[in-house]
């Protein structure tokens, strides 16, 4: 960024690694993970907080990384989509969204999984209308959300997948 | 997957039982690469010396360009080229070749393309934007299709100096005959708000030059032939020398069906600075440079006899095209369709005026203008059934065509199960009861609603509406074909290269399903590649609900003639007649005891390595039995047409204006479910867009300009607002589908709105010809109509006329209050609540 002088550093651990490095000072943690990190699975669909795609994990809590400034995470632990499975083995939320049908263009999937994951962290047997509300920040166009809550609904029933 | 509820393929039934994947649940193959964040969209693309553009839009809606100075643009350290139209030679495009990449002497919307630049950062490229000076002339705007046909109007193009720029006309039969023999005759403007595609994943390119000269395109486009050939000509290359790859697409819906200035602009920009150029739209952006759906006014007329057999309907539809001409301009073409044809009608005429206005333009959007279209229509059939004393079932099952008919714009109905879509989904929706039981009734305390401690002012109503839409693609090109290359490998791997796009439909894994099967092999064997035209045959693209249909059917030509190469080498190797043998999960079997003969591995090595050195490499090109339309737009435009109902179950709150959905029965019929997982998701996805049609999108216009570029304003459906969903297929088995499969993308959204609409006239006796049903437009009509009548009175009335409905209101009064307010009447204006 050579017209931006200055940057600013800022620690924190991504997915379980800690990373250091010198962000500018209006950079949101979504751009420090997309364009920094190279985590791309964090999604940007408004940049306005309106549509989840950016979702990921501050601290155990769901938040849209596009409102967020990366030096505001100075210390602070985030969880990426990429952070969830391991090796080619599917996380239970991202094999629930496979088998259920849950992703059709895919674009708001990583925020999805994210913000169900919260839910989930919190509150391992949600009720359906619990899965709604905690999942009404994320819009999807694609879907029309029933295979989404029927995934999530799966999971929290323990995986008990029907597709 | 698919070891459950294994049935028989009806088509090839073989005595010994091979399981088939056809109807089953399969989940899309590209799935795991999207639940990961794996998928690479071209948002998370980045080339070596990259880099970023960013175009300056007009901001405003009808001006003269006067000068554009970027002197300070182009003296930003970091900017590497700055161009406007003086920069690069003005090719005009779109369907009514009325669209520039860059705009020369005037805009003509506010999303006009003025000027655009390239940079090392996308800060950089914001920052020089900022930095370019216009000066515009201002000219006086046409907000409206009112304004644009008023005496005098300012005229947009100077080409087109009534600002119409299309006109189309359609007629069959008699329509004075047709109005002569009616009993009841209906009359009713309806009309249709301007919403937007809202792809999650916003649009963008990245366009990148080779050493020769040879340009590869990371491109959305669901139209990648006719793509590289439209752009071609607008940036001087051969087609020959474009290559498209398409990465995941964050979505469709017809917004990708054009070329939009954005991609050649980003070819310039490449070409001026001799590196990879990125594009991608913002939100903002993306709301104001992007199409829309039409907004339209339809003036519909149409009559029945007393016994309820339709006699005829007079249609005059106007559609605001905005400043500019897309495909979207043909929509009208499809509307047509239903208007002929949604049910038996002897007598029709239709007359469209495509009118500019200074707005944003619109494009193709899932249905085609058949939304609109179905609106009205099944708007005004319920209306015929109330002058009737009819119920809505009983008056569409009367009129509802049967398997082998022709209608009346000369389309070929094989298959039809348009009645038996309208038992189904009334029997399961439990129709005959909940209309004479619950309709116009407060709703039931047990049940779930949002006014639950309010419960007298909630009143509960029942409504339905049924579809007519293509089946099988329209042939409006002269070719509605796609082809596929398929390659077996020496271990029975396959590769299938369809010219078919996927853009999250799951189009991809239908096709691997279809060749799997054919071939005997397991659906983890195929790979499908969709996405790049160096490599894939050629295709007309992803819209007109075509592509199972037409991808699969020329899978499944491919891949039977591999099954026979593989047969009959089998049949050479084993010593048996071909007849004799069939291919099942990786096996040559015995077909009349099914015992395991040998891998079909080892029968393609035993093809290329033995004596024939042949390779196992199958190609088709696959077009479909359709014509073109003639000049009166008639003609069987596809092998096979889709039909489907859907009953909306609904809650009014008398006192805030808020409807709930609570229940949507659909039944649709789809020839034959390839995907079950699939399907209902193309469903449910449709039902959502088609409920946010109806109840909250719109995006907003005041002299051009967009006022709600957001979705904090541009509401959309989410978790909470999705109801209960009981789906139906009717399996017609279409014989030009592949294992008898019509298309079904666009099908689902189109007949929600109307389907809500009657539920809501059911619950109020409010007939709402405007859409969105926005809580502050419907509080304001019943207010309206209490005002114009007394409760008791209406009550008595509707008693009198032993209608269905409990709660009409005389005809006199529902009239009156279906009169919008002056100036209401274009979709996208500014008056809309």
């Amino acid at each position: 960024m050579p017209h931006v002088a200055d940057t600013v550093e800022v620690a924190l651990v991504v997915n379980g690694e800690p990373v250091r490095r010198r962000v500018p000072p209006l950079a949101t943690l979504m751009d420090f993970l997309r364009d920094e990190l190279e985590l791309t699975g964090t999604k940007y669909g408004c940049g306005e907080g309106e549509c989840g795609a950016c979702s990921v994990l501050l601290d155990g809590k769901v938040v849209n990384s596009c409102l967020v400034l990366a030096l505001e995470c100075e210390g602070s632990k985030v969880l990426t989509v990429e952070g969830l499975n391991t090796g080619d083995e599917l996380h239970p939320i991202q094999k629930a969204f496979v088998d259920h049908g849950a992703i059709q263009c895919g674009f708001c999937t990583p925020g999805m999984i994210m913000a169900t994951y919260a839910l989930l962290q919190a509150n391992p047997s949600p009720t359906e209308h619990e899965i709604r509300r905690a999942l009404e920040g994320n819009l999807c166009r694609c879907t029309g959300y029933r295979k989404i809550i029927d995934a999530v609904l799966s999971v929290a029933r323990g995986g008990a997948a029907h597709g | 997957m698919g070891e459950s509820a294994v049935q028989p393929d009806v088509r090839s039934p073989s005595p010994t039982q091979v399981p088939t994947l056809i109807g089953q649940r399969i989940p899309k193959l590209d799935a795991p690469e999207k639940a990961t964040g794996l998928a690479r969209y071209v948002e998370d693309m980045k080339l070596p010396r990259m880099l970023y553009g960013k175009i300056l839009f007009a901001g405003r809606p009808h001006a003269r360009i006067q000068n554009i100075d970027t002197a300070a643009a182009k003296a930003l350290p970091g900017v590497r080229a700055v161009i406007t139209a003086a920069d690069i030679k003005l090719v005009p495009f779109g369907f009514g070749r009325d669209n520039t990449a860059l705009k020369k002497d005037k805009v003509t919307c506010v999303r006009d393309e003025v000027a655009a630049v390239a940079a090392d950062t996308p800060q950089i490229a914001a920052e020089a934007i900022k930095r370019i000076r216009v000066t515009y002339q201002d000219l006086p705007v046409v907000a409206s299709v009112a304004d644009a046909l008023a005496d005098g109007a300012p005229v947009i193009n100077p080409n087109v100096p009534d600002n119409t720029p299309f006109r189309y006309d359609y007629s069959h039969g008699d329509l004075e005959r047709g109005i002569g023999q009616s009993d009841v005759i209906v009359e009713e403007t309806y009309t249709l708000q301007r919403v937007a595609h809202c792809c999650l994943g916003t649009s963008g390119i990245i366009a990148d030059f080779d050493a020769t000269g040879r340009l590869t395109l990371y491109s959305l486009t669901q139209v990648p032939f006719l793509y590289k050939n439209d752009l071609a000509r607008v940036v001087g290359l051969p087609p020959e020398n474009i290559r498209v790859i398409q990465p995941p697409i964050g979505g469709g819906f017809g917004s990708k069906l054009d070329i939009h200035p954005f991609e050649p602009i980003c070819v310039f920009l490449a070409q001026k600075t001799s590196r990879p150029v990125r594009l991608v739209f913002s939100r903002q952006e993306e709301f104001l440079a992007m199409p829309t759906r039409q907004p339209m006014v339809i003036r519909l007329k149409s009559g029945a006899t007393k016994d309820g057999t339709f006699t005829f309907r007079d249609v005059h539809m106007t559609l605001d095209n905005g400043g500019h001409t897309s495909w979207g301009a043909t929509t009208p073409w499809i509307s047509m369709r239903t208007f002929s044809s949604l049910y038996r009608v002897p007598h029709v005429r239709q007359h469209v005026d495509v009118v500019y206005s200074n707005n944003i333009y619109a494009c193709a959007f899932r249905g085609y203008g058949n939304p609109q279209a179905t609106f009205a229509l099944e708007s005004q059939v319920d209306q015929l059934a109330t002058e009737l004393g009819m119920d809505p079932l009983e008056l569409r099952i009367k009129n509802a065509q049967e398997p082998g008919e022709t209608t009346g714009q000369g389309m070929i109905l094989g298959t039809c199960g348009l009645r038996e879509c309208l038992e189904t989904a009334a029997r399961n929706a439990g129709w005959q009861q909940k209309r004479s039981a619950l309709s116009g009734q407060p709703s039931a305390p047990n049940r779930q609603s949002s006014t639950v401690n309010r419960q007298s002012s909630v009143v509960h109503g029942i409504g339905m509406a049924s579809l007519f839409h293509v089946g099988g693609g329209a042939k409006i090109y002269r070719s509605d074909g796609c082809g596929t290359i398929l390659k077996v490998d020496d271990f029975g791997g396959v590769t299938v290269l369809t010219g078919s796009s996927e853009i999250g439909q799951g189009s991809e894994t239908a096709i691997a399903q279809i060749v799997a099967q054919e071939l005997g092999l397991p659906i983890k064997n195929i790979r499908v590649i969709n996405n790049d035209t160096d490599l894939t045959p050629w295709d007309v693209g992803v819209h007109a609900s075509r592509t199972v249909f037409m991808a699969g059917n020329s899978a499944l030509r491919a891949a039977g003639e591999a099954k026979r190469k593989i047969i009959n080498a089998a049949a050479v190797r084993l010593k048996r007649k071909p007849a004799e043998l069939v291919l099942s999960e990786g096996n040559v079997l015995d077909r009349a005891t099914g015992q395991r003969l040998e891998s079909i591995g080892k029968i393609i090595r035993g093809l290329h390595f033995g004596a024939r050195n042949e390779l196992v490499m199958t190609t088709d090109f696959y077009e479909p039995p359709s014509t073109a339309p003639d000049d009166k737009h008639m003609g069987n435009i596809s092998p096979c047409y889709a039909f489907g109902t859907h009953v909306a179950e609904v809650e009014v709150d008398l006192d805030l204006g808020v409807i709930k959905v609570l229940r949507i029965t659909a039944a649709h019929d789809v020839g034959r479910v390839i995907n079950r997982l699939g399907i209902e998701g193309q469903v449910e996805g449709g039902i959502a867009q088609g409920i946010g049609y109806c109840l909250t999108e719109e995006l907003k216009t005041e002299a051009g300009r967009i006022l709600n570029p957001s979705f904090t304003d541009y509401k959309l459906c989410t978790t909470t607002d999705l109801p209960e969903l009981n789906l139906s297929f009717v399996e017609t088995h279409d014989p030009a589908g592949p294992h008898g499969a019509k298309g079904i993308g666009e099908a689902p959204l189109i007949p929600v709105a109307p389907a809500i609409a009657n539920a809501v006239y059911n619950a109020t006796g409010i007939r709402f010809t405007e859409l969105p049903l926005t809580p502050e437009r419907v509080f304001t009509k019943l207010k309206e109509a209490r005002a114009n009548q007394e409760p008791s009175r209406a009550r008595k009335e509707a008693d009198k006329n032993d209608a269905p409905t409990r709660t009409q209101v005389p005809s006199r009064a529902r009239k009156e209050a279906d009169r919008d307010a002056p100036g209401t009447q274009q979709g996208g204006a500014a008056t809309h609540g």
